[in-house]
């Protein structure tokens, strides 16, 4: 059974909306709506699907947050996007750009988290109108340990990623650049790493507390205790209580090697999960590796992986998915959606047997989110 | 009185209007005025620590500052422009 679903789609010069029929085989556009903006991240609120927030900023203005309460017809910015506390003398940290944005926990309707470059929390509790530092994090005596201002990715340092447990609103992980995964059990006042057996083959001790670059970390749905993480240096997978995470990379062909932005669990079996490799080697080409794009799938929990490439380029297709760009629906086959760093829309109406194009000549593609079409 | 003129990347904010008059003592107190009319105005341009947006510039005249607290005085014209800023 599927339902009509729309793709919110950021990319590095605008927004757009592609909503689907319900066979989610034709796609109408919406857009460009705000052409020229940076919008790293555009979801929807699945507490109510007619609210929407983008993180936005341009190459010259500063970063804001864009609401709209109408199913993206109308759109206005935040009365106070999120901004580090006033420092004295000036040197205090500014947010560069909004990267993440969380819908909060169910139980709590109109409370949002944004992740932040450089790395920071910031929580609203308004639907995104005002947004407050979390000084538990932004102010915790570890931050320069955590966050050292030389350290990050090209873009700048980030918090990666926001996680909820949907069992627990005051359960959540971070997924940082230079600190790993973070948690905390009381909504952000303590945070402490949780990064055992994570390698960071770029610093001197490969195996530290923190300092990892977790990409991107995912809860299994139907198993809020399983954590899938794509890191810098491979994919892992860490089932709570434990502590220590397996490198379930290591199945992957060595040719293919487990580095990558992304990864989706699927909607209803814990065991199932996508990725989407990119070369890491040498310079980092950060490219699809051998010029042959494919996602990559185990059902087996990191066992194993198959290749899934029907559709996509055999040769000559040189580009990737980034964190929040690859994403899966609540179809039954699930559907899978993702964008490329060259502009293209790319689908799977049967759980990554067969891809399509949606779209292409997009701009770089940062984000893709599916929601349900109401 | 100080004529501010507004560069295209704010043009959002203010309806297309290129250039305004605001009140203000400082180059702050200016732009506070200017983000009273036109709200959110002075975050893109100016952060949370006040420092002036690295790909932003402003000119009192025409001199250059990054200094929010420059003094404003009635007459003085206060140029926005967006820096070069590729890609």
């Amino acid at each position: 059974m599927t339902d009509a679903i729309q793709l919110l789609v950021g990319t590095r010069k605008g927004a757009w909306v592609y909503r689907s029929d319900t066979a989610r085989k034709s796609w109408r556009t919406q857009g460009p709506m705000f052409l020229g903006q940076i919008i790293n991240h555009f979801v929807a609120d699945p507490r109510d699907p007619n609210t929407m927030l983008m993180a936005a900023a341009t190459g010259h203005l500063g970063p804001t947050i864009l609401r709209s309460t109408d199913g993206g017809g109308t759109w206005v910015e935040a009365k106070r996007p999120p901004a580090f506390p006033k420092a004295e003398g000036g040197n205090g940290r500014s947010v560069d750009h909004s990267f993440w944005v969380e819908p909060g926990h169910a139980s709590e309707p109109g409370v949002w988290w944004v992740g932040t470059s450089p790395p920071g929390l910031f929580r609203s509790a308004d639907g995104g109108d005002t947004w407050e530092s979390v000084e538990g994090l932004n102010a915790h005596p570890r931050v320069l340990d955590w966050f050292p201002p030389e350290a990050g990715t090209p873009d700048g340092a980030i918090v990666a990623g926001i996680v909820i447990d949907p069992r627990n609103a005051r359960h959540m992980y971070l997924a940082t650049c230079s600190a790993g995964v973070l948690e905390t059990t009381d909504q952000g006042e303590t945070w402490r790493p949780l990064n055992q057996n994570v390698e960071a083959n770029f610093l001197p001790d490969p195996y530290p507390e923190f300092g990892q670059d977790a990409h991107h970390i995912a809860l299994a749905p139907t198993d809020p205790d399983r954590i899938w993480q794509q890191n810098h240096c491979g994919i892992y997978r860490l089932d709570r209580p434990g502590e220590r995470w397996e490198r379930i990379g290591n199945a992957m062909p060595r040719d293919v090697g487990d580095i990558g932005f992304t990864v989706v669990p699927h909607v209803r079996d814990r065991d199932t999960a996508w990725v989407w490799p990119m070369d890491g080697t040498e310079v980092w080409p950060r490219v699809s590796p051998g010029g042959r794009p494919a996602a990559y799938r185990t059902r087996d929990g990191g066992a194993s992986w198959e290749r899934q490439d029907r559709g996509f380029p055999a040769e000559q297709g040189w580009f990737t998915v980034k964190r929040q760009a690859f994403c899966g629906d609540r179809g039954d086959p699930q559907g899978l959606y993702l964008g490329t760093t060259g502009g293209e829309l790319w689908m799977s109406g049967d759980e990554g047997e067969s891809w399509r194009q949606i779209a292409a000549h997009l701009p770089e593609i940062y984000s893709v989110v599916s929601a349900p079409l109401t | 009185m100080i004529s501010v003129l507004i560069p295209s990347q704010l043009t959002a904010y203010t309806d297309g209007v290129t250039r305004v008059d605001a009140t203000g003592a400082t180059v702050a107190g200016v732009l506070d005025d200017l983000d009273r009319r036109f709200p959110g105005l002075k975050f893109r341009v100016v952060d949370e620590q006040d420092r002036v947006r690295k790909h932003m510039r402003m000119f009192i005249g025409r001199e250059e500052t990054r200094n929010v607290a420059a003094p404003m005085r009635d007459g003085d014209e206060l140029l926005i422009f967006g820096a070069l800023s590729g890609g």
